[in-house]
């Protein structure tokens, strides 16, 4: 469905993503692994169109987007949920999931996919009428699911979902990832807990200084003796 | 789109909306010549300062050279009326033409090469100098010496925007009005909610595939077209234009008094804000006055320490405050 070749993304001079190469299928999660620094965001925000590579390829269903502003990639199905939850703090709850419909591939579905959101995130319907800002972190991280996915997204890329939450919320928020994922969502999930996302990866890739060093089935990785090294501190 | 907004806006605001509107419509019988022109500068502000709030109340865009709309809207209806005899109501849609040209040329810059925040405001300020310092070595305009436009004492004909006092209200509170429902109707809009999303957060709403650029873009073109209309009323009510005081910078914070202390991103802020500011701007002279106070600056100081008085007690403006002591609830679903 997704497939990334070659990418090459600069920060003026400094290489953020250096001949990454990937590939996504539908319905599958696939999780991005990797320190800080690796380029993880930075694959994400390229494939979204918020920063443009210097080479490669990010094609998706077979046509090329690299290069392509946001706003279109949004609109071919691309979805993001980015990294430090980004809702609009002084608007409501349904305002901010009003945002996530303005694209014009989501824009006539608009009411049921309000009602989609509120079946499948019952606390976002009780606060609907409150300020975003004032929700716990797990709220707003479930709020900025259910704005990206009022866009009726066919591929969801989470940026570091459970980061900040309390561990009983780190496990909703994965949980909700999976649930969406059986549903049908093809996810792409950058998260620091390691062990969970290879547990729920088909596949799985090792970003190290801008390169894939290690890939492969999630559960594989996750019997890797570097990987188990470097980031499960076994 | 008129019966959408009937239908979310809360009953008792529309009846609010509908008394003061019949009030205003009936004021003219009970006030003499000089309140009737208080309430024109009432309305034009007002106008104003709707205008400037879909850039900066909507869009989180701040402007700090509004004037420059006004002037350029003022100046060309007023030349090509005194020189070419063109009228004001086919001149106006030059003025709002130019002004959007010249509104985008400056979006275009600062969303192009990212000139974001205050620099974005010192940018709206350094055009509107270029102009006021442009118009005054414009011969052809009148230059510093100012451009007059033709009074005659059988007042001349409406659709010249030739008229009395009475003319003047009802041509401001209809601008006034109309300027409100628009906004009314754009805060509504799919527009506006791109708007409401990139004040809040550019980026998170870029990551929403919202087009920053076109709906920035958007909300300086309508905000500087809209600004232009003022400064075509502006130029054939007062019947003179000179480049020093239409330009300046002081016009320019003047006009946007209203919205922040009625409150930034409301829709009756800038109305409610010109309601207060500008009588009790003339209460201050003719109390100065009254006292003997009569040194030069003594109205700025009392006028200073009121704007600091309402800003300390209403940070967020006066009409989130009222409307909450009024009753009024949020939108309705």
């Amino acid at each position: 469905m997704l497939a990334v070749e070659k990418l090459d993304l600069f920060y003026g001079d400094a290489q953020a993503l250096d001949g990454v190469s990937l590939d996504v299928p539908e319905g599958a999660i696939v999780a991005i692994v990797g320190a800080n620094g690796a380029g993880k965001t930075s694959l994400i925000r390229a494939i979204a169109g918020m920063l443009r590579p210097a080479r490669g390829a990010i094609l998706w269903k077979g046509r090329d987007i690299a290069g392509q502003p946001s706003h279109v990639v949004c609109n071919l199905g691309v979805g993001q949920v980015a990294e430090g939850r980004q809702v609009f703090p002084t608007l409501s709850v349904r305002e901010n999931l009003l945002m996530g419909s303005l694209l014009p591939r989501a824009k006539a579905r608009r009411a049921q996919n309000l009602e989609r959101m509120y079946a499948l995130f019952p606390r976002l319907k009780e606060r609907h009428d409150q300020a975003a800002g004032t929700l716990s972190g797990g709220e707003q991280q479930m709020l900025a699911i259910a704005r990206c996915l009022m866009g009726e997204p066919e591929l969801v890329m989470f940026d570091e979902p459970s980061l900040g939450l309390s561990p009983a919320m780190v496990q909703q928020v994965l949980a909700t990832v999976a649930d969406l994922n059986k549903s049908g969502l093809t996810c792409v999930l950058v998260e620091q807990n390691v062990a969970v996302s290879l547990r729920l990866a088909s596949q799985a890739y090792v970003l190290e200084n801008g390169r894939v060093t290690l890939s492969g089935p999630g559960v594989e990785l996750l019997e890797d003796d570097r990987v188990r090294q470097a980031y499960l501190g076994l | 789109m008129i019966a959408r907004l009937l239908r979310t806006t809360p009953t008792r605001a529309l009846v609010l909306l509908g008394l003061l509107l019949a009030l205003l419509l009936l004021a003219p019988m009970a006030l003499d010549r000089y309140l009737v022109s208080v309430f024109i500068l009432v309305f034009w502000f007002a106008y104003v300062g709707q205008a400037w709030n879909v850039m900066m109340g909507f869009a989180g865009l701040l402007s700090l050279g509004h004037a420059l709309y006004v002037g350029l809207g003022a100046y060309v209806a007023a030349a090509l009326f005194v020189k070419l005899g063109v009228g004001p109501w086919a001149g106006l849609w030059l003025s709002a033409l130019l002004s959007v040209a010249v509104g985008a040329a400056i979006g275009w810059l600062g969303f192009r090469f990212r000139i974001e925040g205050v620099y974005f405001s010192l940018l709206t300020i350094a055009f509107a100098e270029v102009a006021r310092i442009g118009f005054d070595h414009l011969g052809w305009a009148g230059g510093a010496a100012g451009l007059f436009l033709p009074v005659s004492s059988e007042g001349g004909a409406w659709w010249n925007l030739r008229g009395g006092p009475l003319f003047f209200y009802y041509l401001a509170l209809t601008m006034a009005a109309g300027a409100f429902l628009l906004c009314a109707a754009l805060r509504h809009s799919r527009l506006g909610y791109r708007w409401l999303a990139v004040r809040e957060d550019a980026e998170a709403a870029r990551a929403l595939g919202i087009d920053v650029f076109r709906a920035r873009m958007a909300a300086v073109v309508i905000s500087a077209g809209l600004t232009s209309l003022g400064g075509v009323f502006y130029a054939f009510y007062y019947n003179n234009l000179f480049p020093g005081p239409v330009f300046d910078i002081s016009r320019s914070i003047e006009m946007i008094l209203a919205p922040i202390i009625g409150g930034v991103g409301t829709l009756f802020g800038p109305v409610l804000g010109a309601f207060i500011l500008t009588p009790l701007g003339e209460a201050l002279i003719a109390i100065t006055n009254a006292v003997g106070l009569n040194a030069p600056g003594t109205k700025a100081v009392f006028y200073g320490v009121c704007l600091m008085v309402i800003v300390i007690l209403a940070p967020n403006g006066l009409w989130p405050a009222l409307k909450r002591r009024l009753g009024i609830p949020e939108e309705k679903a």
